[in-house]
């Protein structure tokens, strides 16, 4: 039996009031006021669609031996590299093994689902299990533009496997068409949409009836027979017109969450999916489809597998921890849209060098270190020669995750003169549960947050992005830890 | 049982620039105003130089650094880098090479042009993994006052004031010091209001950054009073380098540094002082910021663990006090010319020695002690220098 094992979902930090945008900028389009409603997910300063990928991996991963993964798909239409597998970077911060099928699927925006059915036929063709899909995006607009209202950044996350699945996969239906209601090209980094009007009558009110009816005829379904049904679609009156075409009603009809994140792309009909799982009971129907470039809709059922706990934080999880960005401007200096001076030192181009990040992958982009098989001692960065004074011991070590580990806060400071996006640059000393110490920057908090014996947990961040050389780098962060359900 | 390098050594010249944001002069510039000054203190001539060692972290590579400016005729000259205490390693070298008996004169110059980065502080400096640490070096000492107020018990209000007296103290001494960049008194208040550069240190809790050479002459001590009638020996060279196990093990504090107390004991060791708080005469130690001098008061012993408050407050280490650091004004109104600073230390205990200090004099010092202290103080490597009569 194929089917989604588990899911994770993940919410950025921050969000954004639409009515600061309005404020800001509806001097130049009035228009923007029709979607003043509700707040964006704003992805923070060191985060990207790869990092959002990987917290909603972890998230998913809750409760799964990783050493089970066998596939790695990554779905964006914002992943920063064009070549240089992006899946690829996601891996060692999941920390499964080297031995796996991985792929970045792209274009158009149901590259999401398509990732997933591509992960779910290759499970139920028996080629592979424990299939890891993951979708983030970090959409950008014009300033003062609809798409920049709508837009929002989140992630989600699913296992595909064959057993113990809590939805299990019965079928699909898809349609593609070359409609160009969005476009983006490599020479650019902002939306650039059609007519709202054609989009809403020749674009979601025709695909997803299309794909949706399609699915329902193909095995003989009656749209009744689901518990929910998840479309993305930002735009009410089509949303009302295909609910009416199709006869959703309100309590089949999944939130597109558009108050409270906004349009992420690729990953929103895997978002809206991974919330209703969160609520699903055994022998529900969810008929989930994406848009964008066509349509897929797939088609689960749930098993009693669903109630198992996992101590997955979810959507719904990551939905209530949010924390006001209170800000349009640090919006677009985060994106690079507003170009903003963070100091000469910012400036240093001792860029990561890739035979060194080779060499030490593991331990850069999985936060591995070593334990000393002598006495026991846990170091980062790994260790020849035992760090422990006491002890000294050469080449006996074994590796050591502290990926996964609970940190405490042993001293911290804000740093005025650190160049960064979001001062005072936050960091300290932690001091891990099981032994081992390091320094680390500090993300998703505040200095005022932050106190000695503080719980930190470690997060995959994106540590700089150097435009003039196409590089960018990733490594890990200390949040504070939060309480999981 | 080591050998050591006392009195093997003679200090018999030392020239000193004017340290700030000298706009206007190159590394080059600075080196040739600090020899120049070094020769004819110690009356002899740049032919004399028989080999030179030049300590500096950014402004240069190879011996070309100094042999260029200067001129040297085809002498052996080597530039030496040990993070911020690079001038010191070229004392070091200098030194060693005078007892060894190869040469008879030779010159140590520290050298350093910070001005040239556009930026304040000091150069960001990352690695080439791409998991350096974003906070900078007042985030790296800010975090070694947070652990020692909460060790000691100290409420933020009362461990910044006790640093801010440091830094108080410091003003008064670089006032008097036409050398120094910054030359004016400050207050405890003015320190405690200052914008905070990485909490909890704000402005004045951290030293200036700036340009500055400075410059030795050393000869075999039994050569020493050819040359001048008031030679200072060198009593001990030390450095302790750390394993950076302070950075990985649970074992280390974070408030103090391991390295200045071992180096600190052998330096003790070697120049045979039993009693350092007594028998030592000054000090200059690496104010990087206020609070390192208070930790560096405690590995170096001059006051017990944790108790460094006691002598501020006593005024243990002002100009009149027992004990006077920083008489020049320290790094805190010098700045860290990163390569000069070693030499510069050296060049304020040689004037002080020789009776040279003007209205900086302390009374009837023996001897004195410079420290610098480089890279993350959980993690540095620390030089040590005693000089004496």
């Amino acid at each position: 039996m194929a089917g989604i094992v588990s899911f994770g979902g993940y919410v950025p930090r921050y969000r954004l009031n639409r009515g600061a945008i309005v404020q800001a900028m509806s001097w130049m389009n009035i228009a923007i006021m029709a979607h003043a409603q509700g707040e964006k997910a704003v992805a923070n300063y060191d985060e990207d669609p790869i990092t959002m990928a990987v917290a909603a991996g972890i998230d998913a991963l809750k409760g799964i031996d990783r050493s089970t993964v066998e596939g790695v798909y990554f779905a964006s239409t914002t992943m920063p590299y064009n070549e240089r597998l992006n899946a690829g970077i996601i891996i060692p911060a999941l920390n499964v093994k080297d031995q796996v099928r991985a792929a970045d699927f792209s274009g158009g925006l149901k590259a999401g689902t398509t990732a997933l059915l591509s992960a779910l036929d290759a499970v139920r063709a028996g080629s592979l299990n424990n299939i890891v899909v993951t979708s983030a995006d970090c959409r950008l607009a014009k300033a003062a533009t609809n798409q920049e209202m709508i837009f929002g950044d989140a992630a989600a996350a699913f296992v595909v496997g064959n057993k113990d699945v809590i939805a299990e996969f019965k079928g699909s239906y898809s349609v593609t068409y070359d409609f160009c209601d969005h476009i983006r090209t490599n020479d650019s980094e902002v939306d650039r949409q059609w007519e709202e009007r054609w989009i809403r009558d020749m674009g979601y009110s025709q695909f997803i009836p299309e794909a949706i009816g399609g699915l329902l005829e193909k095995y003989q379904l009656k749209m009744a027979d689901f518990a929910k049904v998840i479309y993305p679609c930002n735009n009410r009156g089509a949303r009302k017109d295909i609910n009416k075409k199709l006869g959703i009603t309100s309590a089949m009809e999944q939130s597109a969450l558009q108050a409270e994140i906004g349009d992420s792309g690729t990953s929103l009909p895997l978002v809206m999916l991974a919330q209703a799982l969160e609520t699903a009971k055994p022998g529900d129907k969810l008929l989930v489809a994406s848009y964008g470039s066509g349509v897929d809709a797939l088609y689960f059922e749930v098993t009693k597998n669903i109630h198992k706990k996992t101590g997955r934080l979810g959507v719904s999880g990551y939905l209530a921890k949010k924390h006001d960005l209170g800000s349009y401007t640090k919006y677009l200096v985060w994106r690079d849209l507003l170009p903003a001076d963070v100091g000469m030192r910012n400036e240093v181009a001792d860029y990561t060098a890739f035979s060194m990040l080779w060499r030490r992958r593991k331990d850069v982009l999985g936060l591995w270190g070593t334990r000393c098989t002598s006495c026991g001692t846990p170091q980062w960065p790994p260790q020849r020669i035992c760090a422990n004074p006491e002890c000294g011991a050469v080449d006996k070590t074994e590796p050591y995750s502290f990926a996964d580990k609970t940190g405490r806060i042993i001293s911290f400071t804000g740093d005025m003169l650190a160049a960064g996006l979001n001062p005072p640059s936050l960091g300290g000393r932690l001091e891990f549960e099981g032994g081992g110490r390091n320094m680390f920057d500090f993300t998703d908090c505040t200095l005022e947050e932050l106190s000695t014996g503080k719980a930190m947990t470690m997060t995959f961040r994106l540590k700089y992005n150097d435009r003039a050389r196409s590089i960018i780098g990733y490594y890990w962060k200390a949040m504070p830890a939060q309480e999981v359900k | 049982m080591p050998g050591s390098i006392k009195d093997k050594v003679a200090i018999i010249g030392m020239g000193c620039t004017r340290f700030g944001e000298l706009w206007g002069k190159g590394p080059g510039d600075l080196v040739v105003e600090a020899v120049s000054d070094a020769c004819d203190d110690a009356r002899v001539e740049v032919k004399d130089i028989e080999a030179a060692w030049v300590g500096t972290l950014f402004s240069g590579m190879g011996g070309r650094t100094i042999s260029e400016p200067l001129k040297l005729q085809y002498i052996p000259v080597t530039r030496v880098e040990n993070a911020c205490g690079s001038g010191q390693e070229a004392l070091r070298g200098a030194a060693y090479a005078v007892a060894a008996g190869v040469y008879d004169v030779c010159l140590a110059v520290g050298v350093e042009k910070l001005k040239d980065e556009g930026s304040s502080g000091l150069p960001g400096m990352q690695n080439r993994t791409g998991t350096h640490y974003e906070s900078t070096p007042p985030g790296m000492f800010a975090m070694m006052a947070t652990t020692y107020f909460k060790r000691y018990g100290l409420s933020p209000q009362e461990g910044k004031t006790m640093l801010a007296k440091i830094s108080v103290k410091s003003h008064h001494n670089g006032m008097l010091n036409p050398k120094a960049h910054l030359r004016r008194e400050i207050t405890v208040e003015q320190v405690l209001s200052a914008p905070i550069i990485a909490w909890p240190l704000g402005l004045f809790d951290c030293c200036g950054v700036s340009d500055g050479a400075a410059a030795a002459i050393v000869t075999r001590a039994d050569m020493a009073k050819k040359f001048r009638p008031d030679p200072v020996y060198i009593k001990s060279l030390q450095i302790s380098a750390s394993p950076t196990s302070g950075r990985m093990v649970s074992s280390y504090d974070y408030t103090h540094v391991e390295e200045a107390f071992r180096g600190g004991m052998a330096a003790y060791r070697e120049a045979g002082i039993k009693e350092p708080r007594k028998e030592i005469s000054m000090a200059e130690v690496h104010d990087c910021f206020s609070i390192t001098e208070a930790v560096t008061m405690e590995d170096l012993q001059f006051s017990p663990r944790g108790r460094v408050k006691e002598d501020i407050e006593a005024g243990t280490f002002n100009l009149d006090g027992k004990l006077p650091v920083q008489t020049d004004g320290g790094l805190k109104c010098f700045g860290h010319p990163i390569g000069a600073s070693g030499i510069r230390m050296v060049y304020e205990l040689y004037l002080q020695l020789q009776g040279r200090a003007d209205k900086r004099q302390i009374r009837n010092p023996k001897l004195g002690l410079a420290h610098n202290m480089g890279n993350e103080p959980y993690a540095p490597v620390v030089s040590l220098c005693i000089v004496g009569l």
